[in-house]
C-alpha cells in the first residue's frame, strides 16, 4: 500500500506512467469511466480549498467511483480532540483511498502512516502539494511534448511559493534544463531550494528582477501571486507589483510557443486580456490537474502500474 | 563526590569545549538522582580544550544523544574503579524524542503525542530534518 506525500517520491518512470495514463484518459475517457466502480474516495479537508476538493471529487466520479466528502474535518474531529492518526484510521474503515488537506505541515505523512488505505496529500500547509505539481507537469508535457531541454521561467513569489519549489525539484531530474528565476529581491528563491536541486545537479540558472528581460528566452513561464503581506511596507509592494504583471504588451516579447502557467487563483498578476492569447495555459492546467488526479488514484489503487 | 575517582559510573570524555552543558540537558541528567560533575575547558592534548561529564551512577546513557551532540566524544564505563568498557559513539541516523521541531506550523506542534523524529540527511554537514515537515534541526 502506497501513499503520496511529496511529488519527488515518484520515480521518473512512475511520473511518465501517470502522464501517459492522463493523456490516454483525455483521448479515451470512456475506457476509464468504470475503472473505479465500487471504490470510494474520502476527501478529508481540515481547511477549505474548494477547487482542490472539487478536482479530486470530479476525478473520482469520472472513474466511476464514489466520493465521501468531509469538508469540515476540523470541526468534526479536531475540535473533539481527535488526532490526525485516529481520524485516518477511522476514515480507512469507510474509504478505499483518502485525499487529505490540513493546515499543518507533515499532517498527511502522519495520516499515511496510520491509515490502512492510500493517502494523497492534497496540501499540508506550506509544505507539499504534489497533485498541483502533477497538474503543472502534465501542462508542460501537453504543450512541449517533453520535460527535458526546456528554459523555464518562474516569476513572482519564489520565496514562499511551495508550488514553485516543488516544480523546480521535479524538473531538476531532467536533462538540459535551464531555470530563470524572476522575482523582486525580497522574494528570491531560498538558498536551500537552490542547493538541493539546481546547484547539486549543476543546472544552469539565471536570477533577474526583470520579467521583460527574461521573457524572450523562455519556453515555459510559471507565474505566481505576489502577495501584499509578504512585503514590509506598502510602498515596496506598490513599487514592485506592476513589474510582475503579465500583460499583452509583455507577451509580444515572448516566443510564439511560450506556455504560460499559473497555479490559480490569480489576483492581478496576469491581466485578463492575456486569457485570449493561445499561449495562456492556466485554465487548461486546471483540467490537467483532474486528469493527473485520476491517473494517480488509478496508480495508488493498483489499477495501473506495477 | 570525588570527581577524579568514580567507583561505579560513566565518564563522557573528549566533549568539544562548550558542548558539555547541552549534552547534560539533552541526556536529562538534571533529573538524575546521583552526583554529576560537568568539567569545562579542561586542557586536552587532542582538542586543546574539552569538556568532561562524570556521572556517579551505573546508568545506561542514550549514545544517540551523545553522538548527536558530539560524535567525537568517548564514553567510559567504570565498575569498581576500573575502566570496563569504552562505548563507540557514532552520528545517529535517526533521533527520536531528543530534540523538538521548531517549526510552529509542524503537525508536532499541535499533536503532542507524536514522537519527535529527525533523520540525518547530510552526514558531512551534520544536518537533521524533521520527518514530518522537513524543517532543519
Ligand atoms: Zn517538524
Amino acid at each position: 500500500m502506497r501513499s503520496l506525500i511529496d511529488v519527488t517520491e515518484l520515480s521518473t518512470s512512475e511520473l511518465e506512467l501517470l502522464v501517459k495514463t492522463a493523456l490516454d484518459i483525455i483521448d479515451n475517457p470512456e475506457k476509464y469511466a468504470e475503472m473505479c466502480h465500487g471504490k470510494k474516495l474520502a476527501t478529508l479537508f481540515f481547511e477549505p480549498s474548494t477547487r482542490t476538493r472539487l478536482s479530486f471529487e470530479a476525478a473520482m466520479y469520472e472513474l466511476g467511483g464514489n466520493v465521501l466528502s468531509v469538508t469540515d474535518a476540523a470541526a468534526s474531529s479536531a475540535s473533539k480532540g481527535e488526532s490526525v492518526a485516529d481520524t485516518a484510521k477511522v476514515v480507512s474503515c469507510y474509504a478505499d483511498i483518502i485525499a487529505m488537506r490540513h493546515p499543518k505541515e507533515g499532517a498527511a505523512f502522519v495520516a499515511a502512516k496510520n491509515a490502512d488505505v492510500p493517502v494523497i496529500n492534497a496540501g499540508d500547509g506550506g509544505h507539499c502539494h504534489p497533485t498541483q505539481t502533477l497538474a503543472d507537469l502534465l501542462t508542460i508535457y501537453r504543450n512541449k511534448g517533453r520535460f527535458d531541454s526546456l528554459t523555464v521561467g518562474l516569476c513572482g513569489d519564489l520565496k514562499f511559493g511551495r508550488t514553485v519549489h516543488s516544480l523546480i525539484n521535479a524538473l531538476s531530474r531532467y536533462a538540459n534544463m535551464k531555470f530563470v528565476l524572476i522575482s523582486p529581491e525580497e522574494l528570491k528563491l531560498p538558498r536551500y531550494v537552490k542547493t538541493q536541486s539546481i546547484k547539486q545537479k549543476g543546472i544552469p540558472y539565471e536570477q533577474t528582477t526583470s520579467l521583460e528581460e527574461a521573457l524572450p528566452n523562455l519556453d515555459v513561464l510559471y507565474m505566481t501571486r505576489v502577495q501584499r503581506e509578504r512585503f514590509f511596507n506598502e510602498e515596496d509592494y506598490l513599487r514592485l507589483k506592476d513589474s510582475y504583471i503579465l500583460t499583452p504588451d509583455k507577451m509580444k516579447l515572448a516566443k510564439p510557443d511560450l506556455c504560460v502557467m499559473h497555479p490559480l487563483p490569480r489576483v492581478n498578476e496576469i491581466s485578463v486580456a492575456v486569457d485570449k492569447d493561445p499561449r495562456a495555459k492556466y485554465f487548461e492546467q486546471v483540467s490537467n490537474g483532474k486528469y493527473m488526479r485520476m491517473a494517480l488514484i488509478l496508480m495508488l489503487l493498483g489499477v495501473i502500474g506495477e | 563526590m570525588n570527581i577524579d575517582s568514580i567507583k561505579n559510573g560513566v565518564v563522557i570524555d573528549h566533549i568539544m569545549a562548550g558542548k558539555g552543558m547541552q549534552l547534560y540537558d539533552l541526556l536529562n541528567l538534571d533529573s538524575l538522582d546521583a552526583s554529576v560533575a560537568i568539567i569545562k575547558n579542561v586542557q586536552s592534548k587532542r582538542l586543546g580544550k574539552k569538556d568532561i561529564i562524570k556521572i556517579d551512577a551505573d546508568i545506561n546513557l542514550d549514545t544517540d544523544v551523545i553522538g548527536y551532540v558530539d560524535p567525537e566524544a568517548t564514553v567510559n564505563v567504570i565498575k569498581n574503579g576500573e575502566l570496563v568498557e569504552k562505548k563507540s559513539i557514532n552520528l545517529p541516523k535517526t533521533l527520536t524524542n531528543v530534540i523538538k521541531c521548531r517549526n510552529p506550523r509542524c503537525i508536532t506542534s499541535t499533536e503532542q503525542e507524536l514522537d519527535q523524529v529527525f533523520n540525518l540527511v547530510d552526514e558531512k554537514n551534520k544536518i537533521y530534518r524533521c520527518i514530518y515537515c522537513e524543517t532543519q534541526a
